[in-house]
């Protein structure tokens, strides 16, 4: 029996896609990669995929970093938070680095794999699990890494049924009854089928070796997963499935989505199930003291995380550690992130109030002028991203609109979004 | 405070808290929403700098040792230093009687010797505070103390106060911070013996931390031991009181003693002050406690929560007031909670109703029930029980 290097041996080694800018997020991501992005009153989006890999029983795991990865890397450490702070294995942040014939950044998510060969090789896996660090699910990899086995497949991409109505917005598989997978769409104008890829994929890594290093040749290539190494392999009929994810999955890309997934946690029985022991997210605790809610506060249909005072009133909001909330002051549909402190008699409606801000007394931050075409209208919601002192600024002052093209995603919605700079 | 070990002590302990400490020691009780009180004073002497910290435990220890592990949420899972436990089995003579604090130090001589400070702080564990550990030490190498004990004077507007200060070890505070004479109450002082001593001189109660030159430690181990004698305050401090130089260090901020279920309970609703709250979690440092995990509180459409302390995880849809949840507790519609102390993983089933009530954890309370305690004598429901 040989020692030593086959004891680094894995089955399969799951690989994080964390880099991107996401850009849509506005100042959410300003000094943020998107993964860092907190979510849920506690978490960071980033939790959800490194919490999946843990309780799947991955536990070697790549964070490929790219955009402003400081928060990211402080968040993750040596990912004892997920019990990956490991002898063998565990999590390790992959940057793009140089090279003795220079280096480069990450040109697309294959080229960032490819960039890393050598950290995989070093675990000799058999199988290899491309993630993205901005979903907010709950999957059993395990489960799909056995589907994968079973179909012998050399690649299998996780799909999930959307409403058909929708389905035009996403990379659509067409597949016959097997789960054999016959064609990709990206976006179609008018789809055959109602499985969205998830992003999620996991490949035979001696077959994904190849690929990567033909697409590299390729100067047209955009060096995707999605676009170029998929479709490629597709047509030189390499055995490709797809697994059939059933749940809550949701890409939080947009203000609108950040916001919607974070609601859909306060309805009674939510989808996402944040209190199941038997699938528990994971993340950094801030060691904070237990709540405070005082005599005259009045909090229903929220998640409030520790370390909080309030004296107001919160309804259907999401409150991170930390927050402060002063007597007299209303919150409704809004996301509050950490140790953010709000003064008295402060009204907050359908905004996300960014990490640290300060409102002062009196303050409004939504827009309740009657008729104002800028940031209030059915999916209005208003992005606080720099403290407030003044009373008289409420969000139509200051709104910054995006250009159009930002939200060619939600054409017919409209500009839905309000936004005080930083 | 590089300069300074910790060693927390547990021999005191007397399952003061009945119910709640059948399945563990004091120092293990679950306090503030989220704690075991043995937090409080671990995380001050991590948040002062201290790196070397032990722990003499008497028994029921598995609890402890279960909250504590590698001491990793404390920072203490050190290469150099680091988080000790020491448990009464480690004997070097064989005997199954637990003789005193002493012996417990005694018998781990090897450990106090090779320790590389030079000072050494003594604490109990059943105290509720954010201590400053550093002003201690400024305080005994200023008044070139050999011994330091900390003790606190009494507050006339709280009627727990009463209870604190009479028992334990009670000080006559001379010139120059300089302690006179003390005395040890003991259980069986009538009330009359006890309140005549308090008003003669000895008002001034010990909190149970104790500062020293660890050199000065180990000759009071040594010569105790020696003797017969296993007290460190009686036999160490008391008996050695004209020929060393005791001073008195007065502690000012928030410090409470848990001793009793009524100490725990008025305590425990003492967090319910914003200022206590605000000194007590914040000043000077953090207190650190085993990770859970936990999710944040879920508020549901009929909470109605008012005056309270709530640990994360719990899932609310009921009416509290002026109560303190633990983590993981289920509030059913309908049910009022007043006044009480729900500790972790508890359900309380819809219409219920308690009032000065204490539950232990994971404790079910079936639909419709009611319970109710006095403020002054609250009821106390064991671990896992289901009414």
């Amino acid at each position: 029996m040989k020692r030593g290097d086959d004891l680094r041996k894995k089955d399969c080694v799951a690989m994080i896609l964390a880099g991107g800018q996401g850009s849509r997020l506005g100042v959410l991501t300003q000094k943020l990669a998107k993964p860092a992005v907190p979510f849920g009153g506690k978490y960071r989006i980033i939790d959800f995929t490194l919490s999946n890999c843990y309780n799947s029983g991955l536990d070697t795991v790549g964070v490929l970093t790219q955009y402003q990865p400081l928060a990211l890397n402080t968040y993750i450490g040596i990912g004892g938070s997920w019990d990956m702070d490991r002898k063998n294995g565990g999590v390790a942040l992959l940057p793009p680095y140089m090279r003795k014939e220079g280096g480069e950044w990450y040109k697309g998510t294959a080229n960032a794999i490819l960039q890393n060969m050598d950290f995989i090789d070093s675990y000799q896996p058999n199988y290899v699990l491309i993630l993205s660090g901005d979903h907010i699910y709950k999957m059993d990899y395990s489960l799909m890494l056995d589907y994968h086995k079973e179909k012998k497949a050399e690649a299998t991409i996780a799909v999930i049924e959307v409403p058909w109505a929708e389905a035009s917005r996403f990379g659509i598989l067409n597949t016959n009854e097997n789960g054999k997978v016959l064609e990709f769409e990206e976006k179609p104008a008018k789809p055959k089928s109602n499985l969205a890829s998830m992003g999620v994929y996991i490949f035979s890594w001696e077959v994904l070796k190849e690929y990567l290093q033909q697409d590299e040749q390729d100067p047209t290539s955009s060096n995707d997963f999605g676009k170029d190494i998929n479709p490629k392999m597709l047509k030189q009929k390499q055995r490709m499935y797809a697994y059939p994810f059933e749940g809550y999955w949701k890409d939080v890309g947009t203000i609108q989505s950040l916001w919607e997934a974070n609601m859909d946690l306060l309805d009674e029985y939510p989808q996402l199930d944040l209190y199941d022991t038997n699938w528990q997210i994971y993340s950094v605790n801030p060691n904070q003291p237990p709540q405070y809610l005082s005599a005259t506060a009045k909090v229903c249909r929220s998640l409030v995380n520790e370390g909080c005072v309030i004296h107001g009133s919160v309804t259907r909001s999401v409150l991170f550690p930390g927050v402060y909330v002063g007597t007299g002051t209303t919150i409704k549909d809004a996301i509050i992130m950490p140790n953010v402190k709000i003064g008295s008699d402060v009204v907050i409606k359908k905004a996300i109030i960014c990490e640290g801000v300060t409102i002062a007394d009196g303050c409004q931050v939504s827009c309740q002028e009657a008729g104002c075409q800028q940031c209030y209208s059915e999916a209005g919601i208003t992005v606080l991203g720099k403290s407030i002192t003044g009373t008289d600024i409420s969000c139509h002052q200051k709104v910054v609109r995006r250009s159009s093209k930002e939200f060619e995603g939600f054409k017919g919605i409209g500009f839905n979004t309000g936004e005080i700079l930083t | 405070m590089k300069n300074v070990m910790g060693i927390i002590n547990l021999s005191a302990e007397e399952d003061l808290l009945k119910g709640i400490t059948l399945h563990r020691p004091d120092a293990a009780v679950p306090f503030a929403g989220r704690y075991r009180l043995i937090d409080f004073i671990l995380s001050s002497m991590v948040n002062a700098g201290i790196k070397n910290i032990s722990i003499f435990t008497k028994n029921k220890y598995r609890a402890l040792v279960d909250h504590l592990q590698s001491g990793k949420d404390w920072d203490l899972d050190r290469k150099r230093d680091g988080l000790f436990m020491f448990h009464p089995g480690n004997l070097k003579e064989d005997t199954s009687i637990y003789k005193g604090f002493l012996q417990s130090l005694y018998n781990n001589l090897d450990y106090i010797y090779k320790s590389k400070q030079e000072y050494v702080v003594i604490s109990d564990a059943n105290l509720v505070c954010n201590f400053d550990f550093e002003q201690v030490l400024n305080f005994h190498l200023k008044n070139k103390a050999d011994i330091t004990i900390v003790y606190r004077e009494k507050d006339k507007n709280k009627e727990i106060e009463e209870q604190f200060f009479n028992r334990g070890l009670m000080l006559d505070l001379g010139e120059n911070n300089q302690i006179a004479d003390m005395i040890e109450i003991e259980a069986d002082f009538s009330i009359s013996k006890k309140r005549r001593l308090f008003n003669k001189k000895f008002n001034k109660r010990s909190v149970g931390i104790y500062m020293m030159a660890k050199s000065l430690l180990l000759d009071l181990i040594n010569a105790s031991v020696a003797r017969g004698y296993y007290d460190l305050v009686k036999d160490g401090f008391i008996k050695n009181l004209a020929t060393l130089n005791i001073c008195g260090y007065r502690h000012q901020g928030y410090l409470a003693k848990i001793d009793s279920i009524e100490s725990y309970h008025q305590h425990s609703l003492d967090l319910l002050n914003q200022e206590v709250w605000q000194d007590l979690f914040f000043n000077p440092g953090l207190i650190y406690t085993k990770v859970k995990d936990g999710p944040p509180v879920k508020y549901m459409k009929n909470a109605k929560v008012n005056n309270s302390l709530v640990a994360n995880a719990c899932i609310i849809d009921g009416v509290v007031e002026n109560s303190i949840l633990f983590r993981r507790v289920k509030v059913h519609k309908g049910a009022l909670i007043k006044n009480s102390i729900i500790m972790q993983k508890t359900e309380i089933e819809q219409n219920v109703v308690l009032e000065n009530v204490i539950l232990d954890k994971e404790v079910r309370i079936t639909k419709g029930k009611r319970l109710k305690g006095e403020p002054n004598y609250p009821v106390v429901v064991g671990k896992k029980t289901v009414i």
